[in-house]
């Protein structure tokens, strides 16, 4: 039966989403990993860091909550550079490339397992936050919002991490260079203490990239902080990183072969 | 030969990094025919592969794979080819069962398709037992036999092996082997690159050496063999006076004395000729500790057009990698 290419498209797409699922549930270990560091963190700096911290009128677990939630997100996201790389080092990506398949299938399967993988590591962070205090303000809606946050967040990470899986090519790579990226940008954002204590020119830096966006309007969104523009911003920020991301992705996919 | 054959490449070349990996290959595989190609690492065997299975452009000259460009049509070769790599490419956190469903969807066979080609496919190659394991727990000989089979998925008539048994046991490289026998018996044409010189000469109906990224010599096992020079007899005989008693009786047959009890014999290889040196010595009252017939091998081969051995790795290839 000859169908349209969209429909092989669409079908590739969903069997290599299925592949990277399965993925999540058969290597358990990797969501352990991905989630046991969150609640070290969120232990450490709610009992240990947090009463040396002025956040105002909001308490520190309440503040806390959200930028844990988006530092695990953007590691979690560098889940995808650790699978890509995975797939070049064992071969995986040859094979793949040698099928009449769509090339930007295999990266989608790794990003939407990534986006699965981070809501199932968000709920399980979310539940512990709650028994140490955390009491968020949210509606129904409010949480829908958050976790449309979270899920464009993960997406413009995830495809930021499928070029530096493709680049790095090995898995020991990846592990350094998303530290080196996701470090800096998780700390030096409002996730633990409020800019306005940090040196000037690294609260200027601090206040406009947009973990500190996402995270802003998640805080927001959660326990009624002031929203101001954050959500918009976090929104441009998220979906102009996965607009330029995709199409490198894909080129390098397709191009990679030159080993 | 002709040209409809399945592969054919002329003249292809690649560098990297100011690197010669091929310089100038040209190849012809026929229908149904199996072509090794042998060389020691970094002669260019990969890089040929990967050209021809459309994952690397060439630098130069032209590649027709079941008569498609594998620049410009690279996606009907892709429907024409089955791939297995270097390393067993499998996927380690789904089972032998799923791995091979998913291939054969991504070959865009329906569901039920694939579910029914992947219970075939698990049975003909002896991992029925295994299906429902993840494949990290596999040996090494299951994760290759995997392999394989999940380049057959979609049946293709082509079908490129990057040395298939490289690092398994000998039971099952020769499991391997059988596999392959089948697959050319159903009319598979088969490019493989071995450095294994006995798989070559076991599995190929032609042989392609190549060396530093050139075509050094071509032809059949036997053709290659005959090259080299002639067979010969190697006789063991129990003390040094019986050798000197030997070379007398056969004088100008000798080719020479191995050491003080073993000396080797010119011969045609035919019964009649090796008949006649044996009966010759009876007559001499000559005692034969032991006799072999010795066939020209590929590493003789080897070793005469290249000068060095098959196994003196060259890694130029890897070096860059």
């Amino acid at each position: 039966m000859e169908r349209s290419a969209v429909f092989w498209i669409v079908r590739d797409t969903y069997v290599l989403i299925v592949r990277s699922l399965r993925h999540i549930f058969k290597n358990l270990d990797q969501l352990m990993a991905l989630v046991i560091q969150p609640i070290m963190f969120m232990l450490l700096f709610r009992y240990v860091f947090g009463g040396a911290i002025n956040t105002g009128s909001t308490t520190y677990v309440n503040y806390l909550v959200a930028g844990i939630l988006i530092q695990m997100a953007a590691f979690g996201a560098m889940t995808t550079s650790l699978n890509v790389a995975a797939d070049l080092q064992r071969g995986i990506i040859d094979r793949l490339k040698s099928l009449p398949i769509a090339s930007s299938a295999v990266m989608t399967g790794h990003v939407v397992a990534d986006l699965v993988r981070n809501v199932l590591s968000s709920i399980i962070l979310i539940a512990i936050s709650l028994l140490v205090g955390f009491s968020p303000t949210a509606s129904i809606q409010d949480w829908l919002l958050i976790t449309a946050i979270l899920l464009l967040f993960t997406l413009a990470f995830s495809w930021l991490a499928a070029i530096i899986g493709l680049l790095a090519r090995t898995v020991e790579a990846v592990q350094w260079i998303s530290f080196v990226l996701v470090f800096p940008l998780t700390f030096a954002s409002s996730a633990f203490v409020p800019t306005k204590g940090m040196p000037e020119v690294l609260r200027i830096f601090a206040e406009n990239q947009p973990v500190t966006h996402v995270i802003e309007a998640m805080r927001s969104l959660m326990v009624g902080t002031p929203m101001n523009d954050h959500a918009l911003l976090s929104a441009i920020w998220c979906i102009g990183i996965t607009v330029i991301c995709v199409p490198i992705a894909s080129y390098l996919f397709r191009k990679h072969s030159t080993k | 030969m002709s040209d409809n054959d399945p592969i054919i490449a002329r003249g292809l070349k690649k560098s990297f990094k100011n690197v010669d990996v091929l310089d100038g290959i040209d190849l012809r595989v026929e229908r149904g025919t199996v072509l090794a190609l042998l060389g020691p690492n970094g002669a260019g065997k990969t890089t040929t592969i990967r050209i021809l299975s459309t994952l690397l452009p060439p630098d130069g000259g032209q590649a027709l794979v079941n008569g498609f460009d594998v620049v410009r049509e690279a996606k009907q070769v892709r429907r024409s080819i089955g791939l297995t790599g270097q390393y067993a490419a499998v996927d380690e956190y789904l089972t032998g069962r799923e791995n091979l469903e998913m291939m054969g969807k991504l070959y865009h066979l329906s569901s039920n398709d694939s579910k029914r080609r992947a219970i075939q496919l698990l049975e003909e190659f002896d991992l029925s037992e295994a299906a429902n394991r993840i494949a990290k727990t596999y040996s090494g000989g299951m994760r290759r036999r995997l392999d394989l089979a999940l380049s057959l998925v979609a049946t293709p008539p082509i079908l490129f092996l990057d040395e298939p048994t490289t690092g398994l046991d000998p039971r099952s490289r020769l499991a391997i082997w059988d596999r392959i026998e089948k697959l050319v018996y159903d009319g598979t044409t088969i490019l493989l690159t071995t450095q294994y010189l006995d798989e070559a000469d076991k599995l190929a109906d032609r042989i392609v050496v190549i060396d530093h990224g050139r075509v050094i010599a071509e032809g059949t096992s036997n053709e290659l063999k005959s090259n080299v020079g002639n067979e010969r007899l190697e006789l063991v005989l129990p003390t040094e006076e019986e050798v000197r008693k030997t070379i007398e009786a056969l004088r100008t047959e000798v080719l020479r004395q191995e050491d003080n009890r073993t000396i080797t014999v010119a011969v045609d290889g035919s019964i009649t000729h090796v008949k006649k040196i044996l009966d010759l010595l009876q007559n001499s009252a000559i005692e034969v500790e032991s006799f072999t017939l010795h066939k020209p091998t590929l590493d003789d081969v080897f070793l005469q057009l290249t000068g060095h051995e098959a196994t003196a790795a060259e890694t130029e290839e890897d070096k860059i990698k």
